[in-house]
């Protein structure tokens, strides 16, 4: 029976090999200088690249990550601090319930609510991301604070330090890696997403830096690519792929590098 | 934990000592007063989003649950042009494949939730589970690339012409090898649920007491009975919690299934056959949706999405907590 155990972690591990292994090949025989600088150029011609889209990214998690890094925190310190009631319970639930909700029906309602009306933009992108980070920042965060021992919450107000000072400059800065832990799962979570952005940032082949426009992404932009009949865009497709897949396993492992170091501790 | 404890204290004690006005905050009354309404905010802005979702899934797709009812989601027929709205292919759509998704899942998950918790070496279980989880991280766009251009060849080439060889007297497995299909939306979707299964799974399986598998181990039981009885009995339900999250996770999954189903909306026995599933009618259709009754329709697709989402991780959720007694399942890892 060992033997089947160590069969299904075989199986299990050669797609991921394959996919990482397939995507690094494919990506780095199609990453260039262009690739990484210019815009996508019109339909049938060669060459050409991401540069818009990586921007639009950048964006598009920039907006994600300012609203729904505080609004995280910022509920995951009510959970922890004043939360031992029954409305704490319901947000407790709710946030659980929240994490479950596929990322295609919050980009229906990011469209119903900021698109309709008003046009495709990065901000509606942003926001529809932000709603997924969220249930991850507040149930780490709840967790790394309910962490932090009591006594040097009482020491603090002991001390005459106000309920607020203790909680922000004491349990919430002891937490601290713990904290950015979640906030990164959070990001690397969001990063990748495709199905919130299809009818809220829609994607765009020019630069943009504007909030309010329609806005190119990595993840849009290979999932345009790699339905498309041609070569080179299966190309550029890899290519932004592997661009991706580099994001987000650098904030993977710096997670992984965090927890490491422990809970404790300021980072 | 005693260990860090002390070191923490240090800087604290530290901390106080640099900043001055630590003794003159009788008066932050009214500063704690604003600093707790504007935490307790953010916790009611979590409330407030989600019901925002459900009032916006709600409204906006009033006009096709008054125009038809139940009989939308018995309806095979989806006809935008003619306006006829019957949910049913996309609904058969999502439940197969998430259903393949959890056949071919759920044995390899358990198998190395187990490996990695009761035979593999101590200095393996770290990278192993670390390996498994950067699964988790790939997005799902790049799963469907891969798919595309690897797994449905592969499919096409080997896989279907042998099962149709073997297996095609049951009737699953007939009809062209495109490749592109059901099949491969199921094996995609395995993939990406994976590593939620296994990593919940080791963790259930982790907080099975020692003594356990000791006193199996003492009856005279040999390690396979020790696992089977001592170990997987004891975390069943949690095991069964952590299956029903990733079938959370294949209901809702949208993009990679979108680029290898086929998109189809019909139902065949054929797992060969191509489909649809109500994510990816959503992906396809929704920024095109002409007319107010068809973008309704397809608000009440993500409505049921929704619901049924929430439901069976509600259910999840409860079964996990019962074994592992409070400590969050981390599905989204």
């Amino acid at each position: 029976m060992t033997g089947a155990a160590v069969l299904t972690v075989v199986i299990v591990l050669v797609p991921l090999v394959a996919i990482f292994g397939y995507v690094v090949y494919r990506g780095v025989g199609a990453i260039n200088w262009a690739f990484l600088t210019q815009t996508p150029k019109p339909v049938g011609e060669a060459g050409g690249g991401m540069a818009n889209a990586i921007v639009g990214s950048a964006l598009i998690l920039g907006i994600a990550s300012l609203v729904g890094v505080p609004f995280g925190i910022g509920a995951g310190i009510y959970l922890a601090e004043f939360g031992r009631n029954r409305l704490g319970s319901v947000i407790r639930f709710t946030s659980d319930v929240l994490s479950g909700v596929p990322s295609i029906v919050i980009g229906i309602v990011a469209w119903s609510i900021l698109v309709r009306g008003r046009g495709f933009s990065a901000l509606a992108g942003g926001l529809a991301l932000a709603i997924m980070m969220v249930p991850t920042i507040t149930r780490t965060t709840e967790e790394m604070l309910l962490l932090v021992p009591q006594a040097l919450r009482e020491a603090a107000y002991g001390l005459g330090v106000s309920r607020w000072r203790t909680t922000l400059s004491i349990v919430l800065r002891t937490a601290t890696s713990g904290v950015i832990t979640g906030v990164m799962l959070a990001f690397a979570r969001i990063a990748g997403e495709t199905a919130p952005l299809l009818f809220t940032a829609l994607g765009n082949t020019f630069w943009n830096l504007r909030y309010n426009q329609p806005t190119a992404a990595l993840p849009l932009q290979i999932y345009v690519y790699a339905n498309s009949p041609y070569d080179d865009w299966h190309r550029q497709a890899w290519a932004g792929s592997l661009v991706l897949i580099v994001l987000i396993v650098t904030a993977v492992a710096a997670v992984r590098y965090a927890v490491r170091r422990g809970s404790f501790g300021t980072a | 934990m005693p260990g860090p404890q002390p070191v923490a204290a240090a800087k604290v004690s530290a901390n106080a000592v640099q900043s001055k006005p630590l003794l003159q905050t009788a008066g932050g009354e009214g500063a704690d007063r604003v600093f707790k309404s504007a935490i307790t905010a953010c916790g009611l802005a979590v409330l407030g989003v989600l019901v925002l979702i459900v009032y916006e899934l709600v409204s906006s797709s009033r006009l096709t649950w008054h125009a038809f009812g139940f009989k939308f989601f018995a309806g095979t027929d989806w006809n935008p042009v003619s306006e006829q709205f019957g949910a049913l292919p996309f609904i058969f759509g999502t439940l197969v494949s998430s259903l393949l998704a959890l056949v071919i899942a759920v044995p390899l998950s358990v198998g190395v939730a187990v490996f990695t918790t009761e035979m593999c070496p101590k200095a393996m279980r770290g990278p192993l589970s670390f390996f498994v989880e950067l699964l988790a991280a790939i997005p799902s766009v790049i799963y469907g690339l891969w798919a595309i251009f690897v797994l449905v060849p592969i499919l096409s080439g080997y896989v279907q012409p042998f099962l149709a060889k073997t297996l095609g007297w049951t009737g699953l497995f007939e009809g062209p090898p495109y490749g592109i299909g059901m099949l491969a939306a199921g094996v995609v979707l395995a993939i990406m649920i994976i590593p939620i299964i296994s990593s919940i799974s080791r963790e259930v399986l982790m907080v099975v007491p020692q003594h356990q598998r000791e006193g199996v181990l003492a009856l005279g039981a040999t390690r396979w009975e020790m696992i089977r009885v001592g170990v997987l009995r004891n975390a069943r339900a949690g095991i069964v919690g952590g299956i029903i999250l990733g079938l959370g996770r294949a209901l809702g999954e949208t993009i990679a299934v979108t680029m290898v189903i086929g998109n189809r909306p019909e139902i065949a026995k054929s797992l060969f056959a191509p489909g649809y599933t109500m994510a990816s009618v959503l992906a396809n259709e929704f920024s095109e949706a002409t007319g107010d009754v068809y973008l309704s329709a397809l608000v009440e697709i993500g409505l049921a999405l929704f619901l049924v989402t929430i439901i069976v991780n509600a259910l999840a959720q409860l079964l996990v907590w019962t074994v592992t007694r409070g400590q969050p399942a981390r599905g989204n890892v």
